[in-house]
């Protein structure tokens, strides 16, 4: 996505930051935070340069500012009911076993969209930042 | 993946976010395991699914089946949803929840037809949401007679990739795929094709006059969606919305 000024912004990352910052406020309980670890499966249509930037709309004045968001991309991989074989997928999202062709296969990983872990800013001196 | 977590007697282990047991007390997986880290492994949609299962409670409550409809801008959704209500009226009570980024242009269309309609303007501080959510269906509830409905058909916002995401609380989900937007669109957007319980190939007025590839298009929806049921319709002319009617009416039944 081009950056465009917010107002003509219409994206689903925005709101997904919203939710990012329920979770890390909860988390960090007032603590400073420096990095927000995400997982994105390759399912998902999150995309992460987008998310990355909205958070900086998002978390701007407020005291997650400042914070950035780390993303860890999560390869798509799927199993096949038919001859168990589990393998990544390609660049297209096209859930056919490429041993055998059938298309009776599960996911096992790409539909991740989670936060793993924050880091804390200046954890060894009460109040200062990193 | 499996959520790894560790407990208060020193013990790990991991297992499915939704599977296993109760993480209260002594799950140490939201506390601070190093000096400046703090491992948290929470969904995201957690909070939306929270709501869209309230949503779906409240339907089951109320013995009311919602279909989300889902599709890009201009695909057909509110024609076939004026077909659809002149169709289903007097055979089942139904109710509209419509979502638009800024107007009530598509609402308005859709009075008239006795169904009552609670819009949901999406607009917000940044433009509008390209989507609907569980807490703003949920906030729509309150303006349909729900007791009184045996149907909630849910109008998405027009886009295809957005509202695939959310789960707002429906027991079904149905997309609109015009013809005019091309055979690769699966591919392009497989959240949304792979979601759906049915897709609805509408605009087939126009095949005479349009190069659609039909088997290809179809190929490409069967490698992301296997499963799918798929019904051909004219919004326009109103061929297959009877098909298309009829599908409606046996997910009401399924719940009824």
């Amino acid at each position: 996505m081009e950056r465009r000024r917010a107002g003509v912004i219409r994206v689903h990352e925005l709101s997904l930051c919203g939710s990012i910052a329920n979770i890390v406020e909860r988390h960090a309980a007032g603590r400073p935070v420096s990095v927000i670890h995400v997982q994105i499966g390759q399912l998902r249509q999150v995309v992460p340069d987008t998310l990355v930037y909205c958070w900086e709309l998002v978390s701007e004045g407020t005291q997650l500012a400042g914070s950035r968001i780390d993303v860890e991309a999560v390869p798509a991989r799927i199993r096949c009911r038919a001859c168990d074989q589990v393998a990544e997928i390609g660049d297209l999202p096209v859930l056919v076993c490429g041993e055998c062709g059938s298309t009776d296969t599960e996911i096992v990983s790409g539909e991740e969209f989670m936060i793993t872990s924050l880091e804390l800013a200046g954890t060894s001196a009460e109040g200062a930042s990193a | 993946m499996g959520r790894f977590h560790r407990h208060a007697d020193g013990t790990d282990h991991s297992h499915d976010e939704t599977g296993g047991h109760s993480h209260d007390p002594g799950d140490l997986s939201g506390y601070q395991t190093g000096t400046d880290r703090v491992e948290v492994l929470e969904r995201i949609f957690g909070e939306n699914d929270k709501t869209a299962a309230a949503n779906r409670d409240r339907f089951a409550v109320t013995g009311v089946c919602a279909i989300n409809l889902m599709s890009s801008p201009g695909a057909g959704k509110t024609t076939l949803l004026r077909q659809t209500l002149t169709r289903l009226a007097g055979r089942l009570r139904t109710g509209i929840i419509e979502g638009d980024i800024q107007t009530s242009l598509d609402a308005d269309q859709l009075g008239g037809f006795g169904a009552p309609v609670a819009l949901i303007n999406t607009g917000n501080g940044f433009g509008g949401e390209c989507h609907l959510d569980a807490p703003m269906v949920a906030s729509a509830l309150p303006r349909l007679p729900l007791d009184d409905l045996d149907l909630v058909l849910i109008e998405n916002v027009g886009n295809l990739v957005c509202p695939a995401e959310f789960d707002v609380g429906e027991h079904a989900r149905a997309m609109v795929y015009a013809i005019t937007e091309g055979e690769d669109k699966p591919l392009k957007y497989p959240v949304m094709f792979r979601s759906c319980d049915l897709v609805i190939v509408n605009k087939i007025d126009l095949l005479p006059y349009l190069d659609f590839d039909t088997g290809g298009f179809l190929a490409n929806l069967r490698a992301v969606n296997p499963a799918a049921t798929v019904l051909s319709a004219s919004a326009r002319t109103g061929e297959g919305v009877d098909a298309w009617c009829d599908w409606v009416r046996a997910q009401v039944a399924a719940r009824g």
